[in-house]
């Protein structure tokens, strides 16, 4: 109770619903074709290196990183590039994406071997080569992770298997069955960056995975089973529990010692240094109430959302929501063209019944919001601020600080869209209070 | 496009709570002590209990049908308000009078100022005072438990200095005169553990509002014991002074608001003339709620730490 009349946060008791974690994952066969969007990652969108009539194989790089925070894009299988096109990505935004029609033979590209890592900048040029952003879902390019200013600091690795959102369990498949990888992707990380000690967090709902991680920790490896309180995988959050540091606001978790991976993005690091195969593929899990089998599914990056409905039996109602992502921060999709990225974990299709959320009534102010915010954000204020159009107010409320976890949303008993109003909030904030 | 799919802003799922629930847990945890007020007092303050909750619910429908606002009645918000009301009032008194107590509640206090989750003190709290400022002698007018026909007594809080330990059993179970829902401190209780069981309140402003009570009644040197147990304190403790929308929100909030209320409490009743103070003591703390929501705010991670480094700087 150390955090007693300091700051709540008690989170938000979400629904498990991990209803695959006991699927094995199977691999989805060719899809017709793939689309790979340039925009896959945080910073600068990649430009496309191919052009209408080339032949690709797998693992050849088609879209080349834009700048330093940003990623290049490989693909996924053997064929030829079929058109460049303009696709509408889930936030709106107008994206560049290569359609490739695959040939059939998945002939791999000559150049794909093993990288040679000798030392950090070897280790760090391998993984900008890989292709590798965060796979927890934000999309960081992952070589500029691993390239903190302040190296010297940093005596933490930190492996995020928290899966704190509903139905996901991918990254619970990840500990299972990718174990190996996953030891030698840490092993990597801690040996080239000198980091000397490492924790895997993961939620107390994957008893299997922490056995299993338990069982092959070697020196320097802590495994720690966290709460099943939602957002346990929140970075900061996370950062909190295993270390009890708190990440500066504006700052980094390389602030405060730490590097914060994804267990899924350090276990393709440890493939990676194996094979050379740069990250095409990707595990997701398929569900929702209409997913007909639900499943863990080794996916081609850029596979169209429909045709990884179909692998899956379809629909069993008509989709009111299909999901990238988990249902408390994932983004919905326009329609099931959309293709695969590497970030997504997940996809979820809702019947129009569950994808309807209830009307929202008047604040009770019953502060639960405020004592589930995991950060110490008072959502109604800020709200009431936003409302009002009081810039300073929110400021002195750092409305900023808000990561759209969407715990106030959840837990709000009169159904207010607490999250999505604190993110128009941030917005007003930036525009010194227009709306 | 054949196939339209709806796009909202995340989160895609809430909880299972809702205001309507939360109301009626409020309600169920009333209940054994309307129980106990009809064992105690008889089947007219069933009457009372009834009329005053009908009462609150149609003056609710009326006003926001009248404003051609939606009909929340449904959110039993009312119904809870209807129930304190009544719990506040003898059991003795006219059901007219509670009619004019719900109005003030409803229309005035909470329609007046925008409904649900705007009003800036407890509804039932302000009908109370203003019925025991508008029929005093009515309202003052204690029925002895037994039976309403039972002579008018004062509670036990004007005769405490008379009450021995021998009356704790009394004050228990409520067999003395008061108001019909702040007499029986056992039911009040059970009430108020079930809703702490199901987090509808959080036990910081009960806890440090009793503690409060009990310490200055010691340093006064009365007992502590029928400090607690007589009086509006363990009804306002539980269910007037954790109203959701005029009591603060963060624990620090809340342990600020239960000292304030059991010192303005205990003022009131070992300086002033008037026998009770929970009630006034809850409608100062519903005023200085604002103040204290600001002041108390939570740390936010990763900021307060910076803060304190500026300062040590």
């Amino acid at each position: 109770m150390s955090k007693f009349l300091k700051r709540a946060a008690q989170g938000a008791q979400v629904p498990h619903e991990k209803r695959t974690s006991n699927q094995e994952t199977v691999k989805m066969p060719l899809p017709s074709k793939i689309v790979l969007s340039m925009g896959q990652h945080i910073g600068a969108p990649a430009a496309p290196a191919v052009k209408k009539g080339d032949q690709v194989c797998v693992g050849t790089v088609v879209g080349k990183a834009g700048g330093f925070v940003s990623c290049d894009i490989h693909s996924g299988v053997s064929g030829t590039v079929d058109s460049i096109i303009t696709i509408t990505a889930p936030n709106g935004a107008a994206q560049t994406a290569v359609v490739i029609i695959p040939d059939g033979k998945q002939t791999v590209d000559p150049a794909i071997a093993p990288p040679t890592v000798t030392d950090l900048k070897s280790f760090q040029d391998a993984v900008r080569a890989s292709g590798l952003v965060g796979l927890g879902g934000a999309g960081f390019p992952a070589a500029v992770k691993l390239s903190p200013k302040n190296l010297d600091e940093i005596d933490t690795l930190l492996i995020n298997g928290a899966e704190c959102e509903p139905y996901i369990t991918s990254d619970n498949r990840c500990f299972l069955e990718d174990t190996q990888y996953i030891l030698d992707g840490i092993q990597a990380v801690m040996k080239y960056l000198e980091i000397p000690k490492c924790v895997i967090g993961i939620e107390g709902n994957k008893p299997e995975a922490i056995a299993k991680m338990k069982s092959v920790a070697t020196a320097g490896i802590e495994v720690k089973e966290l709460p099943c309180r939602y957002p346990q995988g929140a970075e900061k959050v996370l950062i909190e529990n295993c270390t009890g540091r708190e990440v500066p606001f504006p700052g980094l978790p390389s602030d405060v010692g730490v590097v914060v991976m994804n267990v899924t993005s350090v276990a393709f690091v440890g493939k990676y240094l194996k094979t050379g195969m740069p990250l095409t593929t990707k595990r997701l899990t398929v569900d929702g109430d209409i997913i007909k089998e639900p499943k863990n599914v080794e996916v081609i990056i850029g596979t169209p959302v429909q045709e990884l409905m179909d692998f899956c039996g379809g629909f069993t109602d008509e989709p009111g929501k299909v999901l990238y992502g988990g249902p408390m921060m994932g983004n919905c999709i326009a329609d099931l063209s959309q293709p695969i990225l590497k970030n997504n974990n997940a996809v979820l299709a809702f019947s129009k019944k569950m994808a309807e959320l209830p009307k929202a009534t008047n604040c009770i102010h019953c502060g639960r919001c405020t004592n589930a915010c995991p950060l110490g954000l008072s959502a109604k204020e800020i709200v009431q601020a936003y409302n009002d159009g009081n810039v300073e107010l929110l400021v002195e409320l750092n409305a900023d600080l808000c990561m759209s976890c969407g715990t106030c949303s959840f837990v709000c008993p009169a159904k207010r869209p607490l999250a999505p109003s604190i993110a128009l909030a941030k917005i007003m904030m930036k525009n010194g209070g227009k709306k | 496009m054949d196939n339209k799919l709806i796009v909202t802003a995340a989160p895609h799922i809430t909880s299972a709570d809702s205001t309507q629930k939360i109301m009626g847990r409020v309600c169920v945890a009333l209940l054994p002590t309307l129980i106990a007020s009809i064992i105690i007092f008889g089947f007219n303050a069933l009457i009372l209990t009834a009329v005053t909750v009908a009462a609150c619910v149609f003056f609710e429908w009326a006003y926001c049908k009248l404003m051609g606002r939606e009909v929340p009645v449904a959110d039993l918000s009312a119904a809870v308000t209807g129930l304190l009301l009544a719990f506040n009032l003898p059991a003795t008194l006219p059901p007219w009078m509670a009619v004019v107590g719900a109005f003030i509640a409803i229309v005035i206090i909470k329609q007046l100022f925008g409904g649900l989750g705007f009003n800036f003190a407890n509804p039932a709290i302000v009908g109370r005072i203003a019925l025991a400022v508008g029929f005093a002698s009515r309202m003052a007018s204690y029925p002895m438990g037994g039976g309403v026909d039972a002579l008018a007594s004062a509670t036990p809080l004007a005769v405490s200095g008379e009450l021995g330990a021998s009356h704790y059993v009394t004050l228990l179970l409520g067999t003395h005169g008061g108001v019909l829902g702040e007499t029986c401190a056992i039911t009040i209780l059970i009430g108020g553990v079930y809703l702490i069981a199901t987090k509808v309140i959080s036990p910081m402003i009960p806890m440090t509002y009793l503690a409060t009570v009990a310490v200055l009644s010691l340093i006064a040197g009365k007992d502590p014991i029928v400090q607690l147990l007589s009086g509006g304190l363990m009804l306002g403790a539980f269910f007037m002074a954790t109203d959701y929308v005029t009591s603060p929100t963060t624990d620090k909030g809340k342990l600020v608001a239960g000292i304030f209320l059991g010192v303005v409490t205990c003022a009131i009743r070992f300086f002033g003339t008037m026998n009770e103070g929970v009630s006034f003591a809850i409608l100062l703390m519903n005023l200085v709620t604002p103040y204290i929501d600001a002041l108390t705010r939570q740390d936010k991670l990763g900021i307060a730490k910076k803060k304190k480094e500026a300062a040590a700087k």
